[in-house]
C-alpha cells in the first residue's frame, strides 16, 4: 500500500488524477477549485505527467474541449465550482447524452447573487438532471479514492462523472491521505478503449439532430444506461475493496441499526453530524445520520434499506429549490419514501449555505426539531435554518 | 513565405480529387451558398479530416438521425463552442500521436464549419480562445450575413441596410442600420500563420486555401461568402452569380494573411455597379439611390484599405 502523507486535499486529488494517466486537461480557474488545476499543470510543466493542458478562455470552453477530445478517444479531466459550473451547463447535458467519459471535480460553492466564493451546494443540485453519475466526498481520503473509481466508472459505464467535494471545508484542508501505488492504478483504471470516437479510420457522427420520431427512444435508452450504471458503480467499488480494504457504499450509514430519528446529509458536514449523533447517543437518545454518497443514479434501494425503521427523517439540503416544496434532497427524499411502505414523517431543513457553520450545537437542534415531528405535525415544509431574525 | 507553403502545389480544374467527403442526399435548400464551400473544402480536405459543426443550417441538414452526409468523423456539440470542441480534438491527436497510441506522421485535419451567427456573436470568445493558444485547426466561417436556420434574423455580419426578420425594412428605420463587423480584421490580430476570404463563385481558389490552410502549423481562418437564396430572396439559380458580383463590386474582396503578410488575390480596378449585385436580392430592394451612394463609399474605403495593407504589408512572392 502507499505511504499516508500529510496533503492539502486539492494536491491529493491532482495527485490521484495524474495517477489515472489522464491525457487531456482543460480548465478555467475558479475559486476554490483553483489549487487543483494549478497542481496539475505544475505537474505537467515539471514532465511528471504527459498531458495536454489546455489552459481555456472559459468554463463552458473546457467543458467542450473535454467533449472534443473525449470524444477522440483519450481520457480527459476538469474541475469547476459555482459560476463556472453554470457556465458550462448546456454542456452538460450534452455530455452524458453522447456517453462521454469526462471526469469532473466540483469544489461545491454557493451561486451568485450575492457572489460568495463560499461552500454549499446550490452549484451542483443545478446539474441534478443533466445525466452525470454524481458522487459526494465527505473526507480527503475518501475525495481520492473516488477519484479513481471516477474513472474506472466513467469509461465502463460510459457517462460523465462529476465527483463534489465541499469548497474550502474540504478542498483546502490537509489531512492524512494515503494515494494509491501507481501500480494498483494501473490495475484499477487500465487504458481507456473507446469503441466509439472521432476516428478517420471508421468514421462516425455524433451530435445528430433528434427529430420527434426518434428524441424519446434516445433519451429512455440514456435514462435506462444511467440506472444500470449502478451495477458497475457497485462493481467498482467492491473491486476498490479488494485491491485497498477500503469498504465504499452508495449510502452511508452511522448508528442506524436501532435509531427512530436520523439526520440525511451530503458532504463534509456529516463529520460533525456524527458527533452530534455521538452526544445524544450518550443521552440515550436513539439517533443515527445517513450520509448520501452516490448522488446519481439515485440508490433507491439502498437507502429505503438504510433508512430501517425510523420514525422520522430530518433532511439537510444545502441548497434552496426556490418556490419548491423542499431543498433538492429532500423532495428526493420524500418522493423515495412516498413508493415505498414506510412512511416515516419527513422534515426538511436548508442549512450551511455560503459556508455559515453548522456547529454540533446545530445539529443537536435539527435532531430536536426532527424528534418533534414524530408526535406534532410540521408547520413547514421546510426550514431555511439558522437565520439571523 | 511559410515554409510549409513554399513548394505548393494548387489543384487546377484538371487535377480535382473525385473524393467527396460529403454525400449527396442532405436537405439544403436549392442553391444553398453554404453546402457547396462546405463540400468543395472537404474535396480539398481528403478523408483523414475530423470536422466539428456548430450548431446551424450545415448541422440540421447534414444529419437527420438515422442519416448522415458525413463520410469523415463529424461531432456537433452546441451553439457557440465548434472552436473550443476543435481545440479539445486537435489535444487529443497531439496526446494520442505523442503517446505512440496513433501513428505521428500522418496528418489528422481538425475543421470547424460554422455560420455567421456561431462566428461573429455567439462564439467569437472561443474562435478567440482557440485562435490564440494557437491550436492546429482550421475554422471555416460559412457566412450568409444573417441568422437563416432561425428564420433569417439579423447577426453582426448583416450588411448595413439589408432587411432581416429583426431588422426589417420599415417606415421609419430601412433594414439594418451597422455596418458588417469586420471579422478578418479581428481574427488577423490574432497573429495566425492563415487566414483568408473565399467564395463559391471562385471553387478552385476556395479549394486552394482550404488545402493551404491544412498545411500551415497552427491556426487557420477562412471567411467564406455564402449567398442564402431563402434568406436574401435570389433566385436559386443565383446564388452563384450573386458570390461573383460580390467580389466584382468589391463588397467581398478575395484575400489571404499569410503571417500577417496581406496578398489581394482579385485587384478590381473597375468595380460593377453595386446595384446590380443589390438588384438580385430581395433583402435590398427597398435601399433609396441615396442609401446605395452612402453603402457604395463605405465600400470602395473597406476595399482600399485591404489594398493598401497588400501593398504595405503585403507578400513578397
Amino acid at each position: 500500500m502507499g505511504k499516508v502523507i500529510a496533503k492539502e486535499v486539492s494536491i491529493a486529488i491532482a495527485e490521484a488524477v495524474a495517477q489515472c494517466k489522464v491525457d487531456v486537461i482543460s480548465a478555467y480557474p475558479i475559486t476554490p477549485q483553483t489549487h487543483i488545476v494549478e497542481h496539475l499543470a505544475e505537474l505537467v510543466n515539471n514532465g511528471e505527467l504527459d498531458a495536454e493542458y489546455i489552459p481555456v478562455e472559459s468554463e463552458h470552453a473546457a467543458m467542450s474541449a473535454c467533449i472534443g477530445a473525449s470524444a477522440t478517444g483519450v481520457r480527459t479531466f476538469t474541475s469547476t465550482s459555482s459560476q463556472g459550473l453554470l457556465l458550462m451547463y448546456e454542456n452538460l447535458f450534452i455530455a452524458s447524452a453522447f456517453r462521454l467519459p469526462v471526469v469532473m471535480v466540483i469544489a461545491n460553492r454557493s451561486i451568485s447573487a450575492p457572489i460568495s466564493i463560499w461552500n454549499d451546494h446550490s452549484d451542483v443540485m443545478t446539474m441534478r438532471d443533466s445525466g452525470w453519475i454524481q458522487t459526494f466526498a465527505e473526507n480527503g481520503q475518501e475525495a481520492v479514492d473516488l477519484v479513481y473509481h471516477a474513472y474506472r466508472v466513467a469509461e465502463k459505464a460510459l457517462f460523465p462523472v462529476a465527483l463534489n467535494i465541499d469548497g474550502f471545508t474540504l478542498s483546502h484542508v490537509i489531512e492524512p491521505i494515503e494515494l494509491l501505488d501507481q501500480e494498483l492504478v494501473d490495475k484499477y483504471v487500465p487504458p481507456l478503449r473507446m469503441k466509439y470516437k472521432l476516428d478517420p479510420k471508421k468514421p462516425i457522427s455524433m451530435g445528430a439532430i433528434g427529430v420527434p420520431e426518434i428524441y424519446t427512444e434516445a433519451k429512455k435508452a440514456q435514462d435506462k444506461a444511467l440506472k444500470a450504471s449502478y451495477r458497475i458503480i457497485m462493481n467498482a467499488w467492491k473491486e476498490f475493496e479488494k485491491l485497498t480494504g477500503r469498504r465504499y457504499q452508495p449510502i452511508e450509514s452511522y448508528k442506524m441499526e436501532d435509531a427512530e430519528v436520523t439526520l440525511i446529509i451530503m458532504g463534509s458536514l456529516a463529520g460533525t453530524a456524527m458527533d452530534a449523533v455521538d452526544l445524544l447517543r450518550k443521552k440515550g437518545k436513539k439517533v443515527g445520520l445517513i450520509r448520501i454518497r452516490l448522488w446519481r443514479p439515485f440508490p433507491l434501494k439502498d437507502f429505503l434499506r438504510a433508512i430501517g425503521k425510523v420514525r422520522a427523517i430530518g433532511v439537510v439540503d444545502r441548497a434552496v429549490s426556490h418556490g419548491s416544496t423542499g431543498g433538492p434532497v429532500g423532495i428526493e427524499v420524500r418522493s423515495a419514501l412516498y413508493q415505498s411502505n414506510k412512511r416515516p414523517k419527513v422534515v426538511n431543513f436548508v442549512a450551511g449555505l455560503s459556508g455559515r457553520d453548522v456547529t454540533v450545537e446545530d445539529f443537536v437542534e435539527l435532531f430536536e426539531k426532527t424528534y418533534e415531528a414524530i408526535s406534532k405535525k410540521p408547520r413547514f415544509s421546510y426550514e431555511i435554518y439558522g437565520v439571523k431574525e | 513565405m511559410r515554409p510549409e507553403l513554399k513548394n505548393f502545389k494548387g489543384f487546377t480544374l484538371k487535377n480535382l480529387p473525385k473524393y467527396e467527403g460529403f454525400a449527396p442526399g442532405h436537405r439544403a435548400c436549392q442553391g444553398c451558398g453554404n453546402v457547396l464551400p462546405l463540400k468543395l473544402a472537404l474535396k480539398a480536405l481528403g478523408s483523414n479530416t475530423i470536422a466539428v459543426s456548430a450548431t446551424g443550417c450545415m448541422e440540421i441538414i447534414s444529419s437527420p438521425f438515422p442519416y448522415t452526409s458525413w463520410n469523415i468523423p463529424w461531432i456537433h456539440v452546441a451553439f457557440e463552442n465548434a472552436a473550443s470542441v476543435a481545440s479539445g480534438i486537435e489535444a487529443a491527436i497531439k496526446a494520442l500521436k505523442r503517446k505512440g497510441r496513433i501513428s505521428k506522421r500522418k496528418k489528422i485535419n481538425v475543421v470547424v464549419f460554422a455560420g455567421d451567427g456561431a462566428t461573429f456573436d455567439i462564439g467569437l470568445q472561443f474562435l478567440s480562445g482557440a485562435l490564440e493558444r494557437e491550436h492546429d485547426f482550421i475554422y471555416i466561417c460559412l457566412d450568409n450575413e444573417a441568422y437563416m436556420n432561425t428564420g433569417v434574423q439579423r447577426s453582426s455580419a448583416t450588411p448595413f441596410g439589408a432587411h432581416t426578420t429583426t431588422s426589417p425594412a420599415g417606415k421609419i428605420v430601412k433594414g439594418n442600420v451597422r455596418w458588417k463587423k469586420n471579422l478578418m480584421g479581428i481574427v488577423v490580430a490574432h497573429n495566425i500563420p492563415y487566414a483568408a476570404t473565399a467564395s463559391p463563385a471562385y471553387p478552385v481558389d476556395l479549394m486552394n486555401k482550404v488545402k493551404k490552410a491544412s498545411l500551415v502549423n497552427g491556426p487557420a481562418f477562412i471567411h467564406v461568402f455564402s449567398p442564402c437564396p431563402t434568406g436574401w430572396g435570389c433566385k436559386t439559380e443565383d446564388s452563384i452569380m450573386t458570390s461573383k458580383l460580390a467580389v466584382e463590386t468589391r463588397i467581398f474582396p478575395l484575400y489571404e494573411v499569410i503571417d500577417g503578410k496581406y496578398i489581394l488575390n482579385r485587384k478590381i480596378d473597375k468595380p460593377k455597379p453595386i446595384e446590380e449585385y443589390f438588384k438580385l436580392q430581395r433583402r435590398f430592394r427597398h435601399l433609396t439611390p441615396e442609401q446605395i451612394e452612402y453603402i457604395k463609399k463605405h465600400v470602395d474605403e473597406e476595399y482600399e484599405k485591404i489594398v493598401k495593407l497588400s501593398e504595405c504589408f503585403g507578400a513578397k512572392s
